[in-house]
């Protein structure tokens, strides 16, 4: 895919096929999930075709969820790593929510935000994914003992909300900061906004002659 | 059962001994949890297994199959000793006081006029000892050593408490347990109830099982009485109505029987039957026996039957062996001496002892026909079905007819239960496919051989021609035409002394105190007689109404004989006519007759007259000593099984029934405890009734698969694990199936031995929807009760090896 | 299975509806399982299958009397046999129909999260009602006495219904009718816990000093209830629990968690949408550009 002159490749397109369909299978599984975790949201089972569809297709998803948040895993691993940057960044988070630039440390490719979200749902997806087997009760109904699927049912539930408060985060954080949405959408950002918000993954990226969005390494051609 | 299925609720203790009430009548059963709960009674389980009736009783006691006997000539011997029993009634009711001639005796293990080559007895000095009148003599004081009670006190004193738990291997403490629970009925206003069923009738001493029990019985005060009795609870729906109207080769309805081939004249027939009164003024019933002939006789031959042809004597069968029993029956097929079968209703394949036997026998027939609403093992004994059914088609040259019955929910007709009741009942629904009622098959197969040997004669045509066949349709007559024949009718208008008409010619008769000798009515069934009347059909009345809720309900359906619901209830009575049980009174003598809620087993006579309770006895009493009635002696005496895993410690020189007959090639297939060194024994199971109900899924659900049990010890010395596959074998076959190891059988000491005991239930064979099994009676061995030659399924020697899951 | 008149409900499932609750003057029934009194003949078991027109699989030898082997959703009662040697050393072969208890306080509905799939009517019975079965099998999560099965052919759960159809038009459910020892009795809960007293007094007498009833507390009481020789132990008769309640996990699950998670997220909707409004979105500024655009050329200068 070819990008506007001057622009700087944020995420790659098969990153960004990644995260939709990550993001995609979440949206439909917190629409299952939650009409089957509260009696006010049954009506979103509606969407899938009915109570029985919604039950149904659940884990299915959840399984490519899985799959693809695995991917997500490999393409954004190493630029996820925690630093002492984050601890500076996370340090400075009140100047940060109120759009201050002053006093908010560079940060790479990353800020300790968008590591937690990867993080957090890189432990919450497996743990959900694992619980979700042991309450699949068509394949693992018998497999576990009944105290083990409750235990498992109460997890997923917790996991899964504390998903979606992430999520819910996550999404906002994308609308609130200008430029990111097409950072994942169309895949590029402009100078500036790498300039505002990662602004050491800009000097990582200009000190490589990299287009983005990983500083080219020795030896690659430019 | 002298008593009912309701009368059970009246007992204070129930012994369920040789039977499994819960399992194998679990509707009848309901009297029993209503005996504990309503009247406090104890529940009594003797039995080789902890079964389900065992779950619900106050007491079990553990009991190596084939020694009850022993178990209960202990009990009597300790009745007799601790002298717990109602002395006015043995006194007044038994012949405990009548004295036996010199000459008999017992002797170890053998009564006098025994023939070691015959196998039987000559019975001549089984007998009372009599005046010149011909009338027994009495020593009521019992003072006279050749009283039956002394004789009977002597006969038991062997069996000690010791004996008895080294012979039964029940614990002696558990044994005394029992033996007070007996002793607690004593008193006269205790009542017992024996309940029992195949436990004891299959067993080569099954007659004297029962006979043992009777005696008790006789002794605690408790035949005759509400809450007591000798209760047979019969296997089949209609397995009572089999008996009653003489489905056996050596009977004829209501409990005559065929004449044998050495009574040529019908004088000579008659001779043995007319039991003359061995006491001054008694009833001795049997004196009828001439009125119940003659008239059964004009129910089948009608007009042909006259004065002049001695009542058509001469066309009845004559017996050449005491009995054409199923053991007889197919040691004839398999010599290739019986060519033809007609079963009706049966499935020798895997009811009979010895299947391999039966299965050759089949296959050495030149025709087999098939009677039956099931498609029976038997109908496909030719088909190769694998390890159960290993029959090579291509040797077999049998023609099978398979004739589809209907079944009992398809016709109306009369049922006749446990408790004596004829029960009709209505056809509910239309048969499948070109099913047929048994009525139409036999009619269409009488005219087709009426007409052919109308035709081309034979060697004796005349029974046939001259049967009566006097049916509204011919072709098909209807069960109610059948019903009003059995119970009989005026052929002549029947007049008292005086001249008076009672009953006209043509009307249905009242009962059988109508019958008469001289042609003048007839009756298919003189038991039956009064199930018909006038009035209608008694046995389709559905009156429930019980009065003092006594467990007599006198208006429902029609109890024989003459509606009667609790046989010799006159010792219900004492002899001056009050009842020994004020509370639980059946009838009594209110001064000027006798009263009650139940139809007096009795005459009219006044107490003082002295007329014994059972009228059938030619004594009027109930008989301690049997005299000449079984074949293997006056008293009950243990033998061990034909197959059996201990010596006989009474008498190691007679170790089995004397009497009992074995073919030679039976006999040669006799096992011994050291190449099979376990007890076999066979049972049902409630989910199934024997090997019908496989075919309906429901059944088949509820126990799909055959398997046999095992206690835990023997799984344990022969590495069997739970539901492990197991090769059960005898020296006539091998059964390979599952076992159950299971607490419930625990091994017994038996004269110092641990003796083990696997149970084999019944149920599976090759038909059906549950899963294919061998059937029990591949291990059963081929010998009966020397009386009744009911076949000796309960004990028998096995081995039981663990083996690998047959590949599928 | 039968979906009643909606006003005889008094429970209903995942529904914030408060079930009309006006039958409430209605006797409470219970079946009486006497199990000293039962045979094991598996009448109830027939009657069962025959009256719901059930017909599982014809199964194999397991080494026990039961049969099927557990429940399933064409088993919705089972006998349970249990060998047991007895302090005195004596056998004792105790039998155990198994199947919904009928809970006054029932697990199963609480777990479940189909509107209305899962009802109690006012006279105590717990009925699914299949057509709103999702099949997720959280009932099964919520019964303590592990009951309800899900069909792996239509994907719904089923269990005894005490059969509600017979019960609504007056007649006793089928296994007692089919019962031959009177050992399942069907009445008002306080007939059948009197007549229950009058059991454990006869059971007391012969012997068994700790027969009782069994209606246990930890689930409000039961609408099914045994008479038990042993009733200080329970889980003798095959695993009956000792003390039944709705567990820990699934109350908080159902109970504690519902509300938290619904305002855990709704504020950080909230959160995120007043931010929006207070502070607003956070766009580059010409100032990031011109500063990037002068990284790039210093950078491509040195090149």
């Amino acid at each position: 895919m070819s990008y506007p002159r001057g622009t700087i490749v944020r995420n790659t397109t098969a990153a960004r096929i990644n995260h939709w369909i990550t993001a995609a299978c979440f949206v439909l599984l917190m629409l299952s999930g939650l009409s089957m975790f509260h009696p006010l949201l049954f009506f979103l089972s509606a969407l899938f075709g009915s109570g029985q569809w919604a039950r149904a297709i659940h884990p299915w998803i959840g399984c490519v969820l899985l799959v693809s948040y695995a991917g997500l895993i490999v393409q954004f691993w190493r630029d996820n790593f925690w630093n002492w940057d984050d601890i500076a960044w996370m340090a400075a988070i009140v100047r940060v929510l109120r759009n201050e630039e002053e006093g908010v440390p560079e940060v790479g490719r990353f800020n300790a935000g968008q590591k937690f979200v990867f993080w957090s749902m890189g432990l919450l997806v497996p743990a959900l994914f694992l619980t979700g087997l042991v309450i699949w009760e068509y394949y693992f109904g018998a497999a576990t003992s009944i105290e083990t699927q409750r235990a498992a049912a109460l997890i997923h539930s917790y996991a899964a909300i504390a998903a979606i408060i992430i999520w819910i985060t996550h999404v906002y954080a994308a609308i609130w900061v200008r430029g990111s949405m097409r950072g994942m959408t169309q895949g590029y950002v402009t100078p500036g906004w790498a300039w505002r918000h990662h602004r050491k993954w800009l000097r990582s990226l200009v000190a490589t002659g990299s287009p983005g969005p990983r500083p080219r390494r020795a030896g690659e051609n430019s | 059962m002298t008593n009912t299925w309701q009368d059970i609720k009246n007992a204070n203790v129930v012994v369920v001994m040789g039977g499994n009430a819960a399992e194998a009548h679990p509707c009848g059963f309901k009297w029993v949890i209503e005996a504990k709960i309503e009247n406090g009674a104890k529940l009594v389980v003797i039995d080789p297994r902890f079964t389900r009736t065992a779950s619900v009783a106050d007491v079990y006691v553990p009991i190596r199959p084939g020694a009850d006997i022993a178990f209960l000539s202990g009990v009597i011997r300790y009745l007799l000793e601790k002298d717990q029993i109602q002395h006015e009634y043995v006194r007044a009711y038994t012949n405990a006081s009548l004295i036996v001639k010199d000459g008999f005796g017992f002797e170890d293990g053998l009564f006098t006029g025994y023939d070691e080559e015959k196998r039987t007895y000559d019975k001549s000095s089984w007998d009372y000892e009599k005046d010149d009148q011909g009338f027994a003599k009495v020593d009521d004081t019992w003072q006279n050593p050749r009283c039956v009670i002394n004789l009977l006190r002597k006969h038991v004193d062997r069996y000690t408490p010791e004996m008895v738990s080294r012979i039964c291997g029940a614990p002696q403490d558990k044994f005394l347990q029992i033996c007070e629970l007996f002793a607690s009925c004593s008193p006269p206003d205790k009542a017992l109830t024996s309940l029992f069923a195949l436990g004891w009738t299959q067993h080569s001493v099954g007659a004297q099982n029962i006979r043992t029990m009777a005696m008790v019985q006789l002794l605690l005060g408790n035949i005759g009485v509400a809450g007591g009795g000798m209760n047979a609870l019969r296997g089949h729906s209609n397995i009572q109505g089999l008996t009653d109207v003489g489905l056996l080769s050596n009977a004829m309805p209501g409990y005559l029987t065929l004449p044998r081939d050495t009574e040529v004249t019908f004088d000579e027939y008659m001779k043995t039957r007319l039991f003359k009164p061995l006491r001054p003024g008694q009833v001795s019933y049997w004196q009828n026996y001439r009125k119940f002939f003659v008239s059964f006789q004009k129910a089948i031959y009608g007009a042909a039957a006259t004065a002049d042809n001695d009542w058509a004597y001469d066309w009845l069968p004559k017996l050449d062996i005491p009995l054409y029993d199923i053991i007889a029956a197919f040691e004839m097929m398999n010599k290739g001496e019986m060519n033809g079968y007609i079963c009706q209703g049966f499935n020798p394949l895997q009811a009979f002892p010895d299947k391999g036997k039966i299965r050759a026998a089949l296959g050495k027939l030149k025709y087999l026909v098939v009677m039956d609403p099931l498609d029976t093992e038997t109908s496909r004994f030719w088909e190769n079905f694998g390890p159960q059914n290993p029959s090579d088609p291509a040797s077999i040259q049998t023609e099978v007819f398979q004739l589809p019955t209907t079944c009992f929910a398809e016709e109306n007709g009369a049922l006749v239960n446990s408790a004596r009741w004829l029960q009709w009942h209505w056809k509910a629904a239309p048969p499948p496919g070109q099913a047929q009622a048994d009525i139409w098959i036999m009619s269409g197969l009488f005219h087709r051989l009426r007409e052919m040997y109308r035709k081309d004669g034979g060697a004796f045509p005349d029974p046939l021609l001259n049967l009566t066949w006097d049916y509204i349709n011919p072709v098909d007559p209807d069960p109610e035409e059948v019903a009003k024949e059995m119970n009989g009718r005026a052929l002549a208008d029947l007049k008292d002394a005086s001249g008076q008409i009672l009953v006209k010619a043509g009307q249905q008769l009242d009962g059988f105190a109508q019958l008469r000798d001289d042609g003048t009515t007839m009756s298919g069934c003189w038991i039956f007689s009064g199930s018909y009347t006038e009035k209608g059909n008694q046995m389709a009345r559905r009156d429930a109404s019980d009065p003092r809720e006594a467990g007599i309900a006198p208006d429902w359906a029609w109890a024989w004989p003459a509606n009667r619901r609790i046989l010799y209830n006159r010792a219900s009575a004492d002899p001056a006519g009050k009842p020994w049980n004020p509370a639980k009174s059946i009838i009594e003598w209110n001064g000027s007759k006798w009263v009650g809620l139940d139809v007096p087993d009795y005459t009219a006579a006044a107490p003082s007259e002295n007329v014994g309770p059972f009228i059938m006895n030619s004594e009027g009493m109930g008989r301690l000593f049997a005299l000449d009635q079984m074949v293997e002696g006056p008293f009950p005496e243990h033998y061990e099984p034909f197959e059996s895993p201990s010596e006989n410690v009474l008498h190691p020189k007679v170790r089995n029934n004397p009497a009992a007959r074995v073919y030679a090639d039976d006999r040669a297939n006799f096992g011994t405890s050291a190449d099979f060194p376990y007890v076999g024994t066979t049972y049902r199971l409630t989910e199934q009734f024997h090997f019908w109900t496989k075919h309906a899924l429901i059944n088949a659900i509820l126990q799909p698969e055959e398997f046999v049990e095992i206690g835990e010890a023997l799984a344990k010395e022969k590495g069997i694990e739970q539901a492990g596959w197991v090769r059960v074998s005898c020296k006539r076959g091998a059964m390979i199936c599952k076992a159950y190891v299971t607490k419930r059988i625990k091994p017994m000491t038996v004269d110092g031995k641990p003796t083990h005991v696997v149970g084999v239930p019944l149920h599976w064979g090759f038909t059906g929807q549950a899963r294919k099994g061998y059937g029990a009676n591949t291990l059963t061995p081929s010998v009966g009760d020397a009386n009744t030659q009911t076949p000796e399924f309960k004990a028998f020697l096995v081995n039981v090896e663990k083996v690998a899951a047959p590949v599928a | 299975m039968s979906n009643l008149q909606s006003q005889d409900y008094i429970r209903i499932s995942a529904t914030t509806l408060t079930p009309p609750s006006v039958r409430r003057h209605e006797q409470e029934v219970a079946k009486l399982i006497d199990v000293t009194r039962c045979i094991g003949c598996k009448a109830c078991q027939a009657a069962c299958m025959e009256w719901n027109d059930l017909r599982g699989e014809v199964g194999h030898f397991e080494g026990t009397y039961d049969n099927p082997l557990d429940l399933d959703p064409n088993t919705w009662t089972l006998m349970r046999f249990t060998e047991w040697d007895n302090d005195q050393g004596n056998l004792e072969w105790l039998i155990r129909k198994d199947g919904c208890m009928h809970c006054e306080d029932p697990g199963c509905l609480k777990a479940c999260p189909a509107p209305g799939a899962i009802v109690q009517y006012a006279n105590g019975i717990v009925d699914f009602i299949s057509e709103n079965c999702i099949g997720c099998g959280y009932c099964v999560k919520g019964c303590p006495f592990n009951i309800p099965r899900v069909s792996k052919v239509d994907h719904k759960s089923y269990k005894c219904t005490l059969c509600s159809d017979r019960v609504t038009v007056g007649r006793e459910p089928a296994c007692v009718k089919a019962c031959p020892t009177g050992a399942i009795m069907f009445g008002s809960k306080s007939d059948m816990t009197a007549w229950a007293g009058e059991r454990v007094i006869d059971l007391k007498a012969r012997g068994f000093e700790n027969a009782g009833l069994y209606d246990p507390p930890g689930v409000g009481g039961t609408h099914v209830m045994y008479v038990l020789h042993h009733a200080d132990r329970p889980s003798l008769y095959a695993g009956l629990p000792d003390n039944p309640k709705i567990s820990a996990l699934v109350e908080v699950w159902k109970g504690f968690l519902k509300p938290l998670a619904v305002a855990g997220v709704a504020l950080a909707a909230v959160a995120g949408f007043f931010h929006w409004i207070t502070l607003g979105p956070n766009e580059v500024q010409p100032e990031d550009e011109a500063a990037a655009a002068k990284l790039i050329n210093d950078s491509q200068g040195r090149t």
